[in-house]
C-alpha cells in the first residue's frame, strides 16, 4: 500500500532551546540525521507524542537550513506542556509539510519586505525572514517590527540581536508592553509603533501575532495607506488531518490546513468571518 | 435483461457469499432495517432503507489508523493496514448510491485516503431500484433518479424478479460471477413499476422542493442571514443528524493507551457539537448558532463552491425522521429562501 500522509514519520529532538518563560524552539532531525522532509516558509506540520495529542505547528526554521527543521512551541494546552518537558533524545511523531506557503518564489519577489509580529507570531515569520535573508538579492529592503509583552517575552532574542540586526539592509525594531530594567528600547504596543514608523507604503507586509494586534495593525496599515493586498497573514485553527478531509478548519470554501495557512487580507475579506 | 426469480433470492446470496463477503439489509427485532454480514438463511429487509447509511462500509465510524509502542524515549510507528477483502453491499439505494461519489471527492482527491480507497477498491456496491419512495424522501431535488439506481450493477424489482443492470467493469464482473443462475426475461412490467413509482414521488410533500436559490454563490447572501438564529435555538447538538447522514464525513483522530501500546483511532465527527473547532487558546465558533449554520452552509454552499455545484445532501430523509427537535435541511432551504 502507498505511504498515507496520516502515518506519521519520526522525529527525533537533537536541541532544545529556552527562548521565553514560556516558548521554547525544539531542534528535530530524522533519526538517521538530516531533514525529515523539505518544506517552503510558512508551510506546517502536525506535532504528535502518540497517548498525548497531536497538532499543528509552523515550520520556524528556513527551507535554506539543510539540516534540521526547528519549531518554536508555545506552552499553552496538554500536548504543548507535554512538549515543554521532554529531554533532548526524545522522540516525536511528524506529518507534513502541509498547507500553502508565502508567495516567496512569486509575489514577494524583488519586493520591500515588512515584517510585522507580536509574541510567538514570529514563529511562522522566522522562516520567511531567515529564507529571504539567505536570498537577499531576490529581494529588496527587509524591515522587522516585533513586539512582545516585555524584554523576556521576546521570541528568537539572540538570533534578532546576534544576526538580523547586524544584516546590511535589515531594519529591526523591537518594542515591549511596559517599560522594564534593562530595556532602553521602545515601549508600546505594536499598532502604535508600526504608525509612529510610518513604513513607506510600497512595502509588502507579512503579520502574525494574537488576533487583536492583527486587528489593529490592519486598521493601521490602511490609515497609512497601504491596501489589502499586499497585506499577507498566517491563521490558526483547530485541525486534525492537515488534507482538508476531517472538517475541521473549513471557514467558508477553504480549510485553513490546505488552502492556507497563508492568506491575503483581500482574499480573507471573501470568507466568512469565522476565525 | 438477466433476472433471477424472487423465489430463488436465497440461491443468489448463498452464491454471493460463497465468493466474497455480503452484506445485506435486514430486519432487526425492533423493525428497523440494518446492513449485516449474510449467513445462509437470511432475508433481505422490504424496508424503504435501512437507519444508518451505508457510508459505514467505506468510511467506518471508528477505525484503527496506525499503532505506536513506546519505550523510553523512542517511539515505534506500526503500519496496520491491511488489503481489505472482497465484499458486495446488495440493496443499496439511489441515495446511499450517490453518497458514495459524493464521499470520493474528499476521500479520493489528492491526497488520497489509502485506508478509504482500499474499501472502495474491494467494495462491490449493487443497488436496488425504489418502487416506494417515502414521504421524507427528496432525492429528486439532487437530481437522483431513484428507479435508476447508480452503483456498480443496479437492480430492479418487477414484484416476482429481480433483474441485473451492471453499470461498469466491476458491476458486469459481479453479474458474471453470478450468471449461472440468471436467465434472459422479459423485462416489460419495468417501466410499468418506474411509471408508478415516478408518480408516487410527484405527489410526495418534498418533490416541490429546489436547489435553485442555493449554490456556491451564496455565500454572502445565506451566512449573515437573519433565520439562523431562530432556525438553530432548539438545536441540542446531539450530532444525530451528521451520525445518520450518508454524507457527513468530518472526522476527529484519537488515541488511546492500551497499557501495551497506543492505538490512533480515526472516528467520525460532529461540526454540531461544542469541542470540535474548540482551541487552547478559545473557540471560532462559540454558540449553536455558528455550529448549525456550518452543517448547512457546507452542504447547501460550501460543497458546491469546490465541487461542480454539487450539493452535499442526497435527499435521504434520514435527518427527517431522526431529529429529535425535528429540524432538518428541508425546513432550512425553505426558511432561507423565504426572504
Amino acid at each position: 500500500m502507498n505511504n498515507d500522509t496520516l502515518i506519521p514519520y519520526i522525529g527525533v529532538v537533537t536541541d532544545i532551546r529556552i527562548d521565553t518563560p514560556d516558548v521554547k524552539t525544539f531542534r528535530v532531525e530524522a533519526p538517521e540525521g538530516g531533514k525529515l522532509f523539505e518544506h517552503m516558509p510558512g508551510q506546517c506540520a502536525m506535532l504528535s507524542i502518540p497517548g498525548v495529542g497531536e497538532a499543528m505547528f509552523s515550520i520556524t526554521s528556513s527551507p535554506t537550513n539543510k539540516e534540521f527543521m526547528e519549531f518554536s512551541i508555545k506552552k499553552c494546552g496538554c500536548l504543548t506542556e507535554w512538549l515543554h518537558a521532554m529531554e533532548v533524545g526524545q522522540m516525536i511523531t511528524v506529518r507534513g509539510p502541509y498547507g500553502n506557503a508565502f508567495p516567496v518564489e512569486t509575489e514577494l519577489k524583488g519586493k520591500d519586505l515588512l515584517f510585522i509580529a507580536g509574541g510567538i507570531g514570529l514563529a511562522p515569520l522566522r522562516s520567511v525572514i531567515n529564507y529571504v535573508r539567505d536570498k537577499r538579492e531576490n529581494y529588496g529592503d527587509i524591515q522587522v517590527i516585533y513586539g512582545s509583552r516585555s524584554k523576556d517575552d521576546l521570541v528568537d532574542y539572540q538570533e534578532i540581536l546576534n544576526e538580523w540586526m547586524t544584516d546590511d539592509g535589515v531594519e529591526v525594531n523591537l518594542t515591549i508592553d511596559n517599560a522594564q530594567e534593562g530595556w532602553d528600547g521602545h515601549v508600546g504596543f505594536v499598532p502604535n509603533y508600526v504608525k509612529e514608523l510610518d513604513p513607506s507604503i510600497n512595502k509588502t507586509v507579512l503579520i502574525c501575532g494574537p488576533p487583536i494586534m492583527i486587528k489593529f495593525t490592519l486598521a493601521g496599515l490602511k490609515e497609512l495607506g497601504f491596501k489589502e493586498t499586499q497585506v499577507y497573514t498566517t491563521m490558526e485553527l483547530r485541525m486534525k488531518c492537515g488534507v482538508g478531509k476531517c472538517g475541521r478548519c473549513n471557514i467558508g470554501n477553504k480549510y485553513v490546513c490546505k488552502d492556507g495557512p497563508v492568506f491575503r487580507f483581500d482574499q480573507l475579506g471573501e470568507l466568512p468571518d469565522e476565525y | 435483461m438477466l433476472k433471477v426469480s424472487k423465489s430463488k433470492l436465497n440461491e443468489l446470496f448463498d452464491a454471493i457469499a460463497a465468493k466474497q463477503t455480503l452484506y445485506l439489509p435486514v430486519d432487526r427485532n425492533d423493525g428497523a432495517s440494518e446492513y449485516k454480514k449474510y449467513e445462509s438463511g437470511m432475508t433481505m429487509s422490504k424496508a424503504l432503507n435501512t437507519v444508518r447509511s451505508a457510508k459505514d462500509f467505506f468510511f467506518p465510524q471508528t477505525e484503527n489508523l496506525v499503532d505506536f509502542k513506546m519505550e523510553g524515549k523512542n517511539i515505534e510507528v506500526i503500519d496496520v493496514r491491511k488489503e481489505s477483502e472482497d465484499f458486495v453491499i446488495f440493496g443499496v439505494r439511489a441515495c446511499d448510491a450517490r453518497s458514495f461519489t459524493i464521499l470520493d471527492k474528499v476521500f479520493l482527491s489528492d491526497p488520497v485516503d489509502s485506508f478509504y480507497k482500499n474499501r472502495r477498491d474491494h467494495g462491490t456496491v449493487v443497488t436496488m431500484a425504489c418502487t416506494r419512495p417515502a414521504e421524507t424522501c427528496f432525492c429528486k431535488t439532487f437530481g437522483i433518479d431513484p428507479t435508476v439506481p447508480e452503483g456498480d450493477c443496479a437492480c430492479f424489482d418487477d414484484g416476482e424478479n429481480i433483474f441485473f443492470l451492471a453499470h461498469n467493469d466491476k458491476g458486469q464482473k459481479f453479474v458474471d460471477s453470478i450468471s449461472s443462475l440468471l436467465e434472459e426475461g422479459d423485462a416489460r412490467k419495468l417501466a410499468d413499476v418506474q411509471e408508478q413509482a415516478r408518480a408516487v414521488m410527484e405527489r410526495l410533500p418534498l418533490a416541490k422542493l429546489s436547489t435553485e436559490n442555493f449554490g456556491g454563490d451564496k455565500l454572502n447572501e445565506y451566512f449573515n442571514s437573519d433565520k439562523w438564529a431562530g432556525l438553530s435555538e432548539s438545536c441540542l447538538g446531539c450530532g444525530t443528524c451528521t451520525f445518520v447522514c450518508p454524507t457527513c464525513q468530518c472526522y476527529d483522530i484519537k488515541d488511546f493507551n492500551t497499557g501495551k501500546g497506543i492505538k490512533r483511532y480515526r472516528c467520525w465527527d460532529s461540526c454540531m457539537y461544542s469541542d470540535f473547532t474548540k482551541m487552547a487558546h478559545g473557540n471560532p465558533r462559540l454558540t449553536q448558532l455558528e455550529r448549525f449554520r456550518q452543517r448547512f452552509m457546507h452542504k447547501l454552499v460550501y460543497f458546491p463552491a469546490n465541487n461542480n455545484g454539487e450539493f452535499g445532501c442526497v435527499g435521504c430523509g434520514r435527518c427527517l425522521s431522526k431529529c429529535p427537535i425535528s429540524m432538518n435541511i428541508v425546513k432550512v432551504m425553505k426558511a432561507l429562501e423565504d426572504k
